[in-house]
């Protein structure tokens, strides 16, 4: 079971993980349609698509995230820990060093740890946000709390096996699977936004650069 | 389809005859309309071939990958005007009409589509604010822009739109005005101002001008006095300018805000054509932030332009005026400044939808010693709450004076009682605030102020008699 889970599972995973993807941004693009989307799309758009991926990526660079500061720390520290802990973990290094030769910087175990505390500190913020807040409460459906659990099931079982709580070799398994799961889950899913977002704000971006006077006008943050 | 129009007022096709028009226009405050709405019948495969068509991957990405984060909703005026209403929030909004569309591949009935006709154009002025507030660059507003073309297609329309693009298709222009109509009533402008301005001319047709000035309809129709303003403004200028006699005289498009794309086509090829013809080296419009979206920021696309561009630049009426105080062609007297405290209702259709972010506020760095900007100002500013068309639908002024709230409390709070306003729908909504709220204001465009405190040179003076 280990043997199939960690070895050619991974593979699959990681195979419907990047071709899914690729599949989606390639279905993006290809479905942008300038006249039905009214937007001129040319290289001219670059530099408005860079802008608006750029003010969005960084905490407090757009108006929006200045408006929303308690949502802004909460979902930056959210999906930082989501990326620096399963990318940079020690443990997980020393395995595709095993099987494929690669490796980056790491992070070290307790830094890892202290990071997936926050992490759910993170994951319980933003269900809290999701039944409290009632204009959240209104617009959330079952399928966004599934979305938030695909993303969280890899962290909670990954926080178990390294404090070896309950069975080992078991929860091991299901913690690789967990993560199988999320990769395989991110192309089919609203998690698709790890590309998708990227898409959308560039063209967004160039909306703006191209057509609503980024040529003309200071350039709006948008 | 051609008896159904004859017999029914609501009906899924447009208005393109002055007997249907007439018929509209004889069913007051469109009573018979909306009834015969409720029994309306959605032509499910016509919905489903339109958005097998036309809902591609942008909106498509942008209904699957929402966050439901709720983000966007302090950004709608609406939200925040009626005590932040979680169902005014724009996600929930959009979601809840065309998401459902979508969703259900187009199997939606009559209740649904005037629930999403109550929505998109009721609850939403095509503002586009929400799009900046939102972390995917998720554009509600153009979304809510979509939701009415699939509207419209079907027959959902609010009724004065119905007829607001009917005028289009018969008039090229927002009101029954004619090409005559309006030559004469230049004519008419001219002859009235002559004798305080003599040689004041209005070049009609000139081939090879540097500007070809468009107005709205409601100028000849209702305020003329802004077209002999505009003229006299250009006289002292220099401008070398002209009006086409054709159509293409007039750039509104109530069918943008009908959502009756076809007719938006047609509409502004009218204009383009007439810049052709004309050989014109640059288009200004007048004070009006929807002319300036339809037929610079839009048009190029409906008429199938590739480059995104009309056939000459196009620039709104304050990029003109900017331009003229800048290089001196307007010289103000900086002692008739405007002294009282004064504010500005700076468009979204310029600003959001066309990045004139600064301009009109470097204007009033001209003409008042005591700006006060709203807050939040500039691309940020709220829609008056009368955009979109929203100023002309009956069936919604409760919805459109409870969003005029916000503007109230924007304006109250700059202490100001002046509002400057470069902006046909703006300058309406305003006056309808002073109607509703009687906080004490006074609002005008652009051109009246210039007027009264431009430096008259000598040579254009009448001669003492």
């Amino acid at each position: 079971m280990y043997e199939f889970v960690s070895g050619p599972l991974v593979w699959i995973s990681f195979g419907i993980f990047f071709i899914g993807l690729l599949v989606r941004v390639i279905s993006y693009i290809k479905g942008l349609d300038w006249q039905k989307d009214r937007v001129a799309y040319s290289a001219a758009g670059i530099p408005g698509a860079l802008k608006s991926v750029f003010h969005w990526i960084i905490p407090f660079a757009s108006q929006g995230w200045k408006d929303n500061p308690v949502f802004t720390i909460g979902t930056f520290v959210f999906h930082i820990c989501l990326l620096v802990i399963p990318i940079f973990l020690l443990g997980h290094n020393i395995l595709w060093e095993e099987s494929w030769g690669i490796s980056w910087w790491t992070i070290s175990d307790r830094t890892a740890d202290w990071m997936t505390l926050l992490f759910f500190a993170a994951v319980i913020f933003l269900i809290f946000r999701r039944i409290t807040n009632p204009n959240v409460r209104l617009v959330t459906t079952f399928y966004d709390y599934v979305i938030l659990a695909i993303a969280a099931a890899p962290f909670v079982t990954g926080y178990m096996a390294y404090h070896q709580w309950l069975h080992y070799k078991t929860i091991l398994i299901i913690h690789i699977l967990c993560g199988e799961l999320m990769l395989i889950a991110i192309p089919f899913t609203k998690l698709s936004h790890i590309v998708l977002f990227f898409c959308s704000r560039a063209q967004l971006g160039m909306d703006f650069g191209i057509k609503r006077g980024g040529q003309k006008g200071r350039g709006i943050c948008w | 389809m051609a008896a159904e129009a004859t017999t029914t007022l609501a009906n899924r096709t447009p208005v393109k005859t002055k007997e249907a028009l007439d018929a509209l226009l004889a069913d007051r405050g469109g009573k018979r309309y909306y009834k015969e709405l409720d029994r309306l019948d959605v032509d499910r495969d016509a919905l489903k071939k339109n958005l097998d068509v036309s809902f591609k991957s942008r909106m498509k990405t942008w209904l699957e990958i929402c966050a439901h984060c709720a983000m966007c909703a302090e950004s709608c005026l609406f939200y925040i005007a009626n005590d932040r209403d979680p169902k005014q929030t724009p996600s929930y909004k959009i979601q809840s009409t065309l998401g459902e569309i979508v969703k259900r591949k187009g199997d939606v009935d009559n209740a649904h589509m005037q629930y999403c006709m109550d929505t998109a154009w009721g609850k939403c002025t095509c503002c586009n604010r929400c799009g900046m507030y939102c972390p995917f660059g998720i554009d509600m507003g153009v979304m809510f822009g979509y939701l009415r073309g699939l509207c419209y297609s079907q027959g959902f329309v609010p009724f004065e739109l119905k007829i607001g693009a009917g005028m289009h298709w018969i008039y090229n222009a927002q009101m029954d005005v004619t090409p005559e109509d309006y030559i004469e009533t230049l004519e008419w402008m001219r002859e009235e101002n002559e004798n305080d301005w003599p040689g004041l001319k209005i070049p009609v047709d000139k081939v090879g001008a540097d500007i070809m000035y468009v107005v709205n309809a409601r100028e000849p129709k209702h305020y003329p006095y802004d077209l002999a303003e505009a003229a006299i403004l250009f006289h002292i200028a220099g401008e070398d300018w002209t009006v086409p006699s054709t159509k293409g005289w007039e750039g509104t498009s109530l069918s943008m805000f009908a959502g009756d794309w076809a007719c938006c086509k047609q509409q502004v090829e009218g204009v383009y054509a007439a810049m052709e013809k004309l050989k014109v080296k640059r288009y200004v419009g007048t004070e009006c932030g929807h002319q300036h979206r339809a037929t610079i920021t839009e048009g190029p696309y409906w008429a199938g332009r590739k480059s995104g561009q009309p056939p000459a630049p196009g620039y709104h009426y304050v990029e003109w005026v900017l331009e003229a105080l800048k290089t001196g062609k307007l010289k103000l007297d900086p002692a008739k400044k405007i002294k009282e405290p004064v504010t500005l209702q700076d468009p979204c259709n310029y600003i959001r939808n066309h990045g004139l972010t600064d301009v009109t506020t470097e204007i009033m760095s001209y003409i008042a010693e005591d700006y006060r900007p709203m807050s939040p100002n500039r691309e940020h500013n709220f829609c008056c709450s009368g955009g979109g068309g929203m100023n002309g639908i009956g069936r919604y002024r409760e919805e459109r004076n409870i969003g005029l709230k916000v503007k109230r409390d924007q304006i109250v709070a700059t202490g100001a009682k002046f509002v400057v306003s470069p902006c046909h729908n703006c300058w309406d909504a305003i006056r309808d605030l002073e109607e509703v709220y009687k906080i004490g204001i006074k609002w005008s465009f652009l051109k009246p102020i210039l007027l009264k405190q431009v430096i008259v040179p000598g040579h254009l003076k009448p001669k003492a008699a």
